[in-house]
């Protein structure tokens, strides 16, 4: 059972095959049995978990209308707040704090009866690539233990390829739901920046994050999607319209006309060979579905990496200065006669790890007075920029596609020295953020020279979400009649696995 | 050596800079649903969003955004179709942030002015104080710093924070430096605050409590010698707490700039703690080595624009200015100036009318708010709106004292018992059996009765001397415990004696 989608869980405990207690006790048995290997979750809230599930039974007995994923279990991002279960967003900072609220995506995911296994890791508030940063020890890949999972999220995505939940929350401020997405070998969607409220999102930058759906299949995501999306009035910069009609986008699967564009500048130089053949590969598929395939250019994307390294750190600059040991986390010195300053700064010293501390410094040297126009203000134009690009190319194709990230994933270890080239990783998925608009990564093939899942990425414009699904349900349905069975079934088995 | 003020003001002219903190009254915070009355338990006031919690975001308050037009339009302020709120950051724990969200580079308003006047011994003169800028931010926590010599974190041994206060609405009025006041400095800095406390408190929007800190002034001042265009190096004074005090912090700064600019020394560019004990000012935080606040736009937020058809509405929804409505009444009611005066500075003028609309006559409901009233609040150390005498009952008596039924006697005890929270005039008339003794036979026979025991005072009046009967109409009041009409016991007494009685 736990090797299906969501949907087909959904269906079982539907017509009565399964129980969501039953379904939620086979992925708690699973965590237990590989987590060790993996180290997808920072917490399992076996009680909750069970607790909900059971609550999801009983209204279903009742004959109690319910969603279409009730009691299906799902996997949180740990720097998704849910109240009075532990939240550190992968730091030391935030050890044994237990916030007093739900976010709005918690919220939503309660009312539709989605069980909550527990919370996963993640690089420290979100930034990285490879969830090496987090305070709690790596992720390891399901596909290759001695490899990353992807970051940030990559506790969420490895969750997904380990059958240790069915579904995910990611966060994507730069990549971090599609990169782990690539080459963990499964789907993860960031929406329309406003698209799903970030209220209860721990910020990392505020005007780049959004949390998404993160599966198996398409269809799993935009499931998902709907369930967590929609307007927020606790988020001012929650989008006030109809959430877009993803479910029927991926139920329909139909790309005859639609026209594809492959950006220029995401491929080429530094992209690894079996990522282009593969990428390549799925583009024919495409067009033999009836999608007709442009290319377009956007010049400007050269630049998206530099500039969001320093609208980034410039935003978590300001998000991570409340962490001062005053009102919740850890509290470092506060010993007899030491000064509040004092306390604080040992407190950020202990509690912040050196990813994050180089973002703060790179970010606070940004806004200082006599720097702010040449760095924070020039990257702004930089994002304006981006924007034109996409506007200009989305008016000779309907989606625009590359590969999700240049290369499959890497050994844990490899860049964790090299700052530039984990930066690099999310070459591809950054113009995204910085636009504010739609990008989607689904499995497209294992690289062959290194048998490790490549991803594909299709970027759709603000609020017009549906088409990613729409040309994502068509590529996984033309890929999946070409393998025979999903690129999952492929995975190694893990030593703690049946 | 201290030098007087007119040394000070014959060698150097005074240039102002006033930013006022108003608390607007709007029923939640800035940017979250939390209450913001005032004196609650500390801490009891306060949610995710206000405690800077991970993940929370802040929302837009519409109420202050509107509070904040009116301000603006109020202040003949231009009302920017686009602005944004931008991030101030620093560290302080009562900043559950450690940001502060407030407007930066694009203010709500821009560009405006108010018109002071004030009484000099050349007669009035008016000053024009042009208004830079109104925005809005959000207030932080309060610090209560306990142990150590000075009250200040820096010694103490440890210290409280209540996050009540944090996010409540703030709007900041900035003016343009003020030159040109001269002499007056002073009197127009406290003009110019009295006038704004005025219009705020017209358009209801903020309680405007200087003791409350819900109104707050800081005082830019600089001096210059006279003729002179360059600027001085300005201090800016805080915890200005009452309209008196900003008087006498400008003027102490005044002395004391000129005292160092006459010794060579140099104005420190600093933060000055106002002390209302001695009147002067000490040193707080220097701000020579200006703090880089990196502010950047709130990307949280979205930029404030509002519709001009919604700014057309609030501007024909403005009160009549104060000092428009002030001559207004004071025509109506024929009030001389002075007394005017002693009204605004009761803080009469609202009650006064109310009564006044109510249907007692101007000059009785003036009387009443500004004697015995006032008398009561002046024992109670407390404000005359805060009785719990109204305008209705205020109304109330001095009718009945123009029908006759109340002596003003009478009408004093009335007052002090609907104050003493005896009910309405009417009940503390019933239950202390105030009523004017009106049967004449009843006062006749009291008249009859003083003229047996004082026969040779009677005899005075009969023989036409009139001042004698203040003695019997004394006795005839005492035998009736006051609660006759003297007028009518006058009348009657002299129609009896053979006089004249008008």
């Amino acid at each position: 059972m736990i090797t299906r989608s969501a949907h087909e869980m959904a269906a079982a405990l539907q017509s009565g095959d399964t129980t969501s207690v039953a379904l939620t006790q086979a992925h708690l048995d699973r965590i237990g049995a590989v987590d060790k290997e993996v180290h997808a979750f920072l917490y399992v809230d076996t009680e909750g978990a069970l607790a909900q599930a059971k609550g999801v039974d009983d209204s279903r007995a009742r004959g109690e209308k319910l969603g279409p994923l009730a009691g299906v279990p799902l996997a949180l991002k740990d720097v998704m707040v849910q109240k009075g279960v532990p939240t550190t967003c992968g730091s030391k900072i935030l050890e044994g704090w237990r916030p007093p609220y739900d976010s709005t995506v918690v919220s939503n995911l309660k009312s539709a009866g989605i069980v909550i296994l527990g919370k996963t890791n993640m690089d420290e508030f979100a930034m990285g690539s490879s969830t090496e940063n987090s305070a709690y020890g790596p992720t390891h890949n399901p596909w290759d233990l001695t490899r990353i999972p992807g970051g940030s999220g990559g506790g969420s995505s490895a969750s997904l390829a380990a059958f240790e939940a069915p579904l995910a929350i990611g966060t994507d401020t730069g990549g971090s739901i599609r990169q782990p997405a690539a080459v963990t070998g499964t789907v993860g969607v960031k929406p329309t920046y406003g698209g799903v409220s970030r209220y209860g999102l721990v910020a990392f930058s505020s005007s780049l994050d959004q949390a998404g759906p993160c599966a198996r299949t398409v269809l799993d995501a935009a499931l998902l999607h709907e369930i967590i999306a929609g307007h927020d009035p606790k988020d001012a910069t929650s989008i006030n319209a109809p959430v877009p009609q993803v479910v029927q986008a991926a139920k329909n699967g139909d790309v005859k006309g639609m026209k594809i564009g492959f950006v220029k500048e995401l491929n080429g130089e530094g992209y690894q060979p079996g990522v282009r053949s593969r990428f390549e590969e799925s583009l024919e598929l495409l067009a033999k579905a009836g999608a007709e395939i442009v290319e377009v250019s956007c010049p400007n994307f050269e630049y998206a990496l530099a500039a969001y390294y320093l609208i980034a750190p410039s935003e978590c600059s300001s998000n991570l200065a409340r962490f001062d040991a005053m009102r919740y986390g850890i509290r470092v010195g506060d010993e007899d006669g030491a000064s509040a300053e004092s306390v604080m700064n040992l407190t950020r010293e202990v509690g912040f790890g050196r990813e994050v501390k180089r973002r703060i410094i790179l970010g606070t040297y940004a806004l200082s007075s006599g720097y702010f126009d040449a760095y924070y203000g020039s990257a702004q134009k930089v994002r304006t920029l981006i924007m034109e690009d996409f506007t200009k190319a989305f008016t000779s194709a309907d989606v625009l596609v590359s590969p999700t990230c240049p290369t499959t994933a890497f050994k844990i270890g490899e860049k964790a020295n090299d700052p530039l080239a984990m930066y690099l990783n999310d070459i591809a998925t950054i113009p995204v953020n910085m636009a504010g608009i739609g990008g989607m990564s689904l499995p497209c093939g294992l690289a062959p020279e290194d048998n490790l899942p490549v991803g594909f990425q299709i970027m759709a414009p603000a609020m017009q979400d549906q088409r990613m699904y729409q040309v994502g349900a068509a590529l996984e349905a033309a890929l999946l009649t070409q393998w025979g069975a999903p690129l999952l079934s492929k995975i190694p088995a893990l030593a703690g696995g049946k | 050596m201290s030098l007087t003020y007119d040394d000070v003001i014959a060698k150097y002219e005074p240039v102002l800079g006033l930013e006022v903190h108003v608390e607007l009254n709007t029923a939640s915070k800035m940017f979250c649903a939390c209450s913001t009355i005032f004196g609650g338990e500390p801490n009891t006031q306060t949610c995710p969003v206000c405690l800077g919690m991970p993940g929370a975001l802040p929302v837009v308050n519409e109420k202050a955004i509107e509070s904040s037009i009116l301000i603006g339009l109020a202040l003949n302020c231009s009302i920017t179709p686009f602005s944004r709120f931008s991030r101030k950051n620093y560290f302080y724990p009562d900043m559950p942030k450690n940001f502060q969200i407030s407007q930066y580079d694009e203010p709500i308003c821009v560009n405006g002015y108010l018109d002071v006047e004030i009484d000099t011994d050349e007669g009035v003169k008016k000053f024009r104080v042009e208004i830079e800028r109104v925005h809005m931010e959000e207030d932080t926590g309060k610090s209560l710093h306990v142990g150590g010599a000075t009250g200040r974190i820096h010694g103490a041994d440890y210290s409280l924070l209540d996050y009540n206060r944090a996010g409540i609405p703030l709007v900041e009025i900035v003016t343009k430096i003020v030159p040109g006041t001269g002499r007056y400095a002073p009197e127009v800095a406290k003009a110019y605050v009295a006038a704004l406390r005025d219009i705020l408190q017209s358009l209801g929007v903020s309680d405007v409590r200087m003791e409350q800190g819900s109104l707050r002034c800081d005082a830019n001042v600089s001096l210059r010698l006279i003729g002179a265009e360059k600027l001085g190096t300005r201090s800016e004074t805080k915890n200005v707490n009452s309209l008196r005090s900003i008087e006498r912090a400008v003027r102490g700064e005044m002395i004391r700039h000129a005292e160092l600019l006459n010794k060579g020394e140099r104005v420190v560019q600093e933060t000055r703690h106002f002390q209302e004990d001695t009147g002067l000012t000490r040193s707080g935080r220097s701000k020579e080595q200006a703090e880089d606040y990196r502010y950047f736009p709130e990307p949280d937020l979205v930029p404030v624009a509002p519709d001009a058809a919604w700014i057309e509405k609030l501007r024909a929804s403005l009160p009549e200015h104060p000092s428009i409505r002030r001559k207004r009444l004071q025509d109506a009611w024929g009030v001389p100036d002075k007394e005017m005066a002693a009204m605004l500075n009761a803080d009469a003028l609202d009650l006064v009318e109310a009564t006044v609309n109510l249907g007692a006559d101007p000059t009785r409901a003036r009387g009443w708010w500004l004697g015995e009233i006032s008398r009561i609040a002046n024992e109670k150390f407390c404000a005359i709106s805060e009785l719990s005498i109204t305008p209705t009952d205020v109304a109330q008596i001095v009718a009945l004292v123009a029908e006759g039924e109340l002596t003003d006697k009478l009408a004093r005890q009335v007052v002090e018992g609907v104050i003493a929270g005896e009910g309405s005039p009417q009940k503390v008339i019933d239950a202390r059996g105030l009523k004017v003794v009106s049967d004449e036979s009843a006062l006749m026979a009291a008249i009859e009765r003083a003229i047996a025991e004082q026969p040779e005072t009677a005899e005075k009046i009969r023989n036409g001397h009139i001042p004698a009967a203040g003695a019997l109409i004394g006795a005839v009041m005492k035998e009736t415990k006051g609660q006759a009409d003297a007028a009518r016991v006058r009348e009657l007494l002299l129609g009896h004696l053979g006089q004249p009685t008008s």
